[in-house]
């Protein structure tokens, strides 16, 4: 499917709005759109929010034999995807250009920056190594994917353990989950890229372009720096030439800007282990804003309000008190409760059921079976604190 | 969960579900029918909603839900903004935001003939009407009313800006009596073109100077 065209009269108003330094969407020259980061339930999981621009990052291994010519290091692979949901100009199974762009600029970014450690991930020289795999989806396109892809991917790469193993001579056990806590992967630094477009054969310059200004640029410059002010690569596309000091001048507003994403990452990181050890509820459920609708709305209706503490008296004195609704809560048994006594059953199906309360009085220390499943009998353990008390018979 | 109701005039401005029935009442005046729009569908001797949304009513005897969707449903005579992608020997091709490209005809300009070509170029908005808009054919846009005069349509838009809007709010601005479009007109002058499609475009002439203040008194909060 093709994408809507762009009008002659849309891209006017675009270039005449930014040589007048304002934006669409009402941000600065410099600034970038809210960032949202949230992990999944598993480890390895990440969503990135840039604006609208939505993607999903997801890490996995593997054990593999090694490449021949580095036997001592694990294999990194990386694996970026336009989904078709993100825009309708993507179409499923294209090679297009962007993705071919996109795709390389994250191994660069990432590969070889050397920003994790591939020695770490050798379980057995020359004959097992882990191999992780960075797989990242493009949910949706609202511009500048080039940045949402590389925090989603440092993101979920911090994010994600991987299982434990022991050796012994040449066997090999991979501990599951249960078995061992899984480990973290050793990352030196965080490479994250910025994207800087440029206007008008390079006169205007605009951080974090969104979808609009994406199509009216002349040209693109890829930043991929770390928060220790070390540039891991720079990519300029679009053929337009750039002056010494503009790009020195973007890489110190990048070193800015990454500085402040690498912050919000190492919070989310942070949180996210927090709500982990606390065992709170974690995922992206919980990270979905919760939208309700309210239901009742009525008119503002008068009230009558004449005599109103008049009647109000009478009606208190008239009434009795309440009685004390409070009942003290009864030990069936260990570990168990029960407040309150229940109903008796009012539907009066069998007669031999309704007989069967009565006569568990004297019999304390019989097993006392609330459900009437025909699976095994359940069988309540430890059964010195139970007290009598005629059993809540439930249907 | 059928209502029955007695009439549609104590429901007319009320919100409806669908699965609400309705018996029919004709009324006194008139030759005794009912027109029934969007969202009402008749079943028999019985009116049923099958949308969800408010009931409007448009004398003499009109009645239709409206209910809020995202899926723009065109037919024709129904006036579009178009953007034009392809010129193609003898039409050129225009993107309504449907499935299909709408074809336009060079011809289909005021006072354009064969040797007086319209000035369209790829990527102009051009503001026409359908004259085939079925989901089995190739829709077809006119810039041309039937009496062969232009009325408002063809090539526009040198300056302004183009965005979407929804639907219902895109419905209240081309209502007859639209007081959006009256409160706006007190602030600042513009031009604005709307397009069933959910496109709008518009223009403003203010020179910097005015619109300096405007965005001041915006962001004073005082409009």
């Amino acid at each position: 499917m093709r994408d809507t065209p762009l009008s002659n009269c849309e891209r006017r108003f675009l270039l005449k709005a930014i040589e007048e330094k304002k934006r669409l969407d009402g941000r600065q020259t410099y600034d970038y759109r809210n960032i949202k980061i949230s992990f999944g339930t598993d480890y390895g999981c990440c969503i990135v929010e840039l604006g609208r621009t939505r993607v999903l990052g997801q890490v996995s291994c593997e054990l593999v034999p090694p490449k021949d010519s580095r036997p001592t290091e694990g294999i990194m692979f990386f694996n970026l995807e336009l989904s078709p949901m993100a825009s309708p100009a993507f179409e499923p199974n294209r090679q297009s250009e962007l993705l071919v762009m996109l795709n390389r600029q994250l191994e660069r970014c990432l590969r070889n920056s050397k920003c994790i450690d591939t020695e770490s991930l050798c379980v057995v020289s020359g004959e097992k190594v882990w191999q992780i795999r960075v797989d990242v989806h493009v949910l949706n396109h609202d511009g500048n994917l080039m940045d949402a892809a590389s925090i989603a991917a440092i993101s979920a790469l911090s994010h994600f353990r991987r299982p434990d193993v022991a050796i012994q001579g040449r066997d090999i056990t991979v501990f599951s989950p249960e078995e061992r806590d899984p480990i973290p992967l050793s990352i030196y630094h965080m490479p994250i890229c910025v994207s800087f477009a440029f206007f008008l054969q390079g006169s205007y310059l605009l951080v974090d372009p969104c979808e609009r200004e994406e199509r009216v640029k002349d040209g693109l410059l890829v930043i991929a720096m770390n928060k220790h002010r070390e540039i891991c690569s720079i990519q300029s596309s679009g053929g337009i030439m750039l002056l010494k000091d503009q790009v020195l001048r973007c890489s110190k507003i990048a070193s800015v800007k990454v500085s402040e994403i690498t912050e919000l990452i190492n919070k989310a990181l942070e949180n996210d282990r927090k709500i982990r050890k606390e065992g709170g509820k974690f995922g992206f459920a919980e990270s979905m804003p919760k939208e309700r609708i309210t239901t009742l709305k009525r008119d503002e209706a008068p009230v009558e309000m004449t005599d109103v503490k008049e009647t109000a008296n009478e009606i208190v004195n008239r009434t009795e008190t309440p009685t004390e609704a409070v009942s003290s809560p009864v030990l069936v048994a260990m570990g168990t409760a029960q407040v309150g006594e229940g109903i008796v059953n009012s539907w009066g199906l069998d007669e031999d059921e309704e007989d069967e309360p009565q006569t568990e009085d004297t019999k304390t220390d019989e097993v006392l079976v609330i459900s009437d499943s025909e699976e095994e009998e359940v069988v309540i353990l430890n059964e010195e604190a139970q007290k009598s008390t005629k059993p809540c018979k439930q249907k | 969960m059928d209502t029955v109701h007695a009439c549609f005039e104590e429901k007319i401005g009320e919100v409806l579900l669908p699965g609400d029935v309705f018996s029919f009442r004709l009324p006194e005046s008139g030759d005794g029918s009912i027109k029934t729009g969007p969202g009402l569908r008749r079943n028999g001797e019985e009116v049923q909603v099958y949308k969800s949304g408010i009931l409007r009513h448009k004398q003499p005897n009109m009645y239709w839900i409206d209910s809020q969707q995202r899926r723009v449903r065109v037919l024709d005579s129904h006036h579009v903004i178009g953007i034009v992608t392809a010129k193609s020997g003898d039409i050129f091709k225009v993107d309504v935001g449907g499935s299909e490209q709408a074809s336009l005809s060079y011809l289909a300009f005021e006072g354009a003939t064969k040797r007086n070509r319209p000035n369209v170029q790829v990527g102009d908005l051009v503001y026409g009407q359908f004259t085939i808009a079925n989901k089995d054919m190739e829709p077809k846009l006119v810039c041309i009313d039937s009496c062969g005069r232009a009325n408002g349509m063809g090539v526009f838009g040198a300056d302004g800006l183009l965005f979407k809007l929804s639907l219902g709010l895109m419905r209240r601005l081309l209502a007859p009596q639209s007081e959006i479009a009256k409160d706006l007109e007190k602030i600042f002058p513009f031009e604005l073109v709307v397009g069933m499609n959910g496109r709008v475009w518009s223009c403003e002439n203010m020179t910097s100077q005015q619109r300096q203040t405007l965005f001041k008194r915006v962001a004073e909060g005082s409009l």
